[in-house]
């Protein structure tokens, strides 16, 4: 289930960047220093995982999906099945240096508590998700009154597995909540450019189609 | 049961236990092995298989620990029923497990009864077959013995050890004693302990074999008989936890075999049923009953944690060994659960670690059999493994 969503996202023709990896991917690896212990929470097919990998991180993937996980398996990744809602209870505190959560958060029975896990597993948490608050998915459901569908998330609303959408806006508030603080927040435009300009959070809001943020633990 | 007839006499089978059609190593009393029954156990046999060549570093040598009726004879035709190896699916050159690439050793079992010291080999002392007089083992005191085996072959470290079921457990023993001497493990359809329902069905067919009036309290040897009938029962009973019931059903169903109409009579009428019948006296052919009861008694006694102040973790601390660790869908004997336990405990331990659960509806045995998707998980496994470890291609 997690991982369909990321397949959905490589198949939708994601923008890539010059090596072809996908833009949002490289956002989130950058924020990743060299030699790392990661934690790749959904992590999909391990596209991710392999960006980080030759980037001379030590990467470690959970995938619920077993033909994610087997493909990554195949690929030499260090890849378990499992889910994130059950099985990061299992990981000893501060194990890894960086735990990602790579557009699976919506996909997350309990948002809050995967979050909480991640903050716990390791100091800093990298979190990406397609922002429910851009002006498209605002307008479709002003004007046509329907459930959005966009190019990244194209699911009908009865067979969609993302069930926790949230805005850049009401994550921030889940950070507040969790004492997360916030290092770094990224936003992708439409075309999954980055947002460069110093620009207001209700800014980012209506017109980050996705966004990355960076978090760390209060000590 | 139809009486079982064997291509075998005892003296032949004797003769496999002390002069197998294999390799041995003989450790005198200058170098006992120290079991978990607190024994001294002296001279010490193994006998072993390998295929494939060391590499001048000696970094390329694969230990493949088979499980409770396999032996060494991974790849070659078996002396004794004639038949191919046990894992020629995954083991050969080009093959996930590749003789090209690797020096694969393979040994038989302490307690197993082709060619290492067991029950059927002769006690020095008294010149007859040890049968019960052979002190219980566990798969502790298998792995160690094997330590001894690479020992006197000058391999210091094992790129990979590989096995499924009590295979699999040896290659989690062999992580938790020996972790700077396994470079990548790979336990397949293993556990960290043998669970209730399984020594439960192991109590079953021990209990077949000693019910079995030529068993002769494990002195048939000496009797010139064999527990041909009790070891099939036990062996038949055995076959079914190996299976699952789709599988079953997709093999026989409930047809007749070599007849339409029920005889109504206690004949085989099923398939299923010849089909076990046959199970159980081709093994009788190849296996010694007391090495049957030695063996499922080193798993019943497996439980890692028991070592480890309870905790399976405490056993990989700081490993630096990787794991790759692999469950089938239709597996009730070591069903998914089990498996899950290990990669928790690996986790819990920050090791590096696998796993896969491969959707099959063959059961346990799934492991031994064509399953394309495992073979690309051991592959991908293994090629990375041997990337880490710069073994050419």
């Amino acid at each position: 289930m997690l991982s369909r969503v990321k397949y959905d996202l490589t198949m939708a023709e994601a923008a890539r960047g010059a090596g072809g990896a996908r833009i949002d991917l490289l956002v989130v690896a950058a924020m990743v220093d060299h030699g790392a212990r990661v934690l790749d929470v959904g992590c999909g097919d391990g596209e991710l995982l392999r960006l980080l990998e030759s980037r001379g991180v030590d990467g470690r993937g959970i995938e619920l999906s077993r033909e994610g996980v087997n493909e990554c398996v195949a690929k030499g990744l260090a890849v378990v099945q499992g889910d994130a809602d059950t099985d990061l209870a299992a990981y000893p505190n501060d194990a890894f240096d960086y735990v990602i959560l790579s557009q699976t958060l919506q996909a997350t029975r309990q948002p809050r508590v995967v979050l909480e896990h991640m903050l716990r597993i390791s100091r800093r948490a990298i979190v990406s998700f397609p922002n429910f608050g851009h002006w498209n998915i605002r307008l479709q459901i002003l004007l046509g009154g329907q459930m959005p569908r966009t190019r990244n998330l194209p699911y009908a609303w009865y067979e969609t597995p993302n069930i926790h959408f949230c805005s850049i806006k009401d994550f921030r508030a889940l950070c507040f909540a969790v004492g997360a603080k916030m290092d770094q927040a990224v936003a992708l435009n439409a075309w999954g450019r980055q947002m460069r300009l110093k620009m207001p959070w209700w800014f980012w809001n209506l017109f980050g189609e996705q966004a990355v943020f960076l978090l760390s633990r209060r000590a | 049961m139809a009486d079982a007839t064997t291509t075998l006499d005892l003296a032949d089978r004797t003769r496999e236990a002390d002069h197998p059609h294999s390799p041995v190593v003989r450790f005198g009393a200058d170098k006992p092995l120290r079991l978990d029954a607190g024994v001294d156990f002296a001279p010490l046999q193994i006998a072993y298989q390998t295929y494939g060549t060391l590499n001048a570093e000696r970094s390329n040598a694969v230990l493949i620990c088979h499980a409770l009726t396999g032996d060494q004879h991974v790849v070659n035709t078996h002396p004794v029923t004639g038949k191919p190896g046990w894992w020629e699916t995954m083991v050969g050159p080009g093959l996930p497990i590749d003789t090209e690439r690797y020096f694969i050793i393979c040994p038989n079992v302490v307690g197993g009864c082709m060619g290492s010291s067991g029950p059927a080999s002769t006690n020095p002392a008294t010149r007859l077959p040890w049968g019960l007089d052979f002190p219980v083992i566990t798969v502790r005191d298998m792995v160690r013995a094997q330590a001894m085996l690479l020992d006197y072959l000058g391999i210091d470290s094992l790129f990979a050890a590989a096995g499924g079921s009590m295979g699999g457990m040896q290659v989690l023993q062999w992580a938790a004693s020996y972790p700077q001497r396994v470079f990548a493990a790979l336990p397949i359809a293993a556990a960290t302990r043998h669970s209730a329902q399984n020594i439960a069905f192991h109590e079953v067919g021990r209990q077949a074999v000693m019910a079995d009036p030529d068993w002769r309290g494990g002195r048939y040897f000496a009797h010139g008989t064999n527990p041909r009938r009790g070891l099939a029962v036990a062996r038949m009973g055995a076959h079914i936890t190996y299976l699952s019931d789709a599988a079953l059903h997709r093999k026989f169903g409930r047809r007749f075999q070599n007849r339409d109409n029920p005889t109504f009579s206690f004949d085989a009428d099923f398939q299923v049923e010849s089909y076990l019948r046959h199970q159980g006296i081709t093994f009788v052919e190849r296996f010694d009953a007391n090495s049957y009861l030695y063996l499922t008694r080193a798993m019943d006694y497996f439980d890692l944690a028991g070592d480890y102040d309870g905790v399976v973790a405490n056993g990989f601390r700081d490993t630096p060994t990787r794991f790759c660790v692999i469950s089938f869908t239709s597996d009730w004997l070591f069903p998914t659960a089990e498996s899950r336990a290990i990669v928790h405990a690996l986790n819990a331990a920050g090791a590096r670690v696998s796993f896969a659960e491969i959707t099959t509806d063959k059961g346990h045995d799934a492991f031994l059999l064509d399953e394309p998707e495992l073979f690309a998980i051991v592959r991908g496994f293994l090629d990375g493994a041997a990337r880490s470890r710069g073994l050419r291609a």
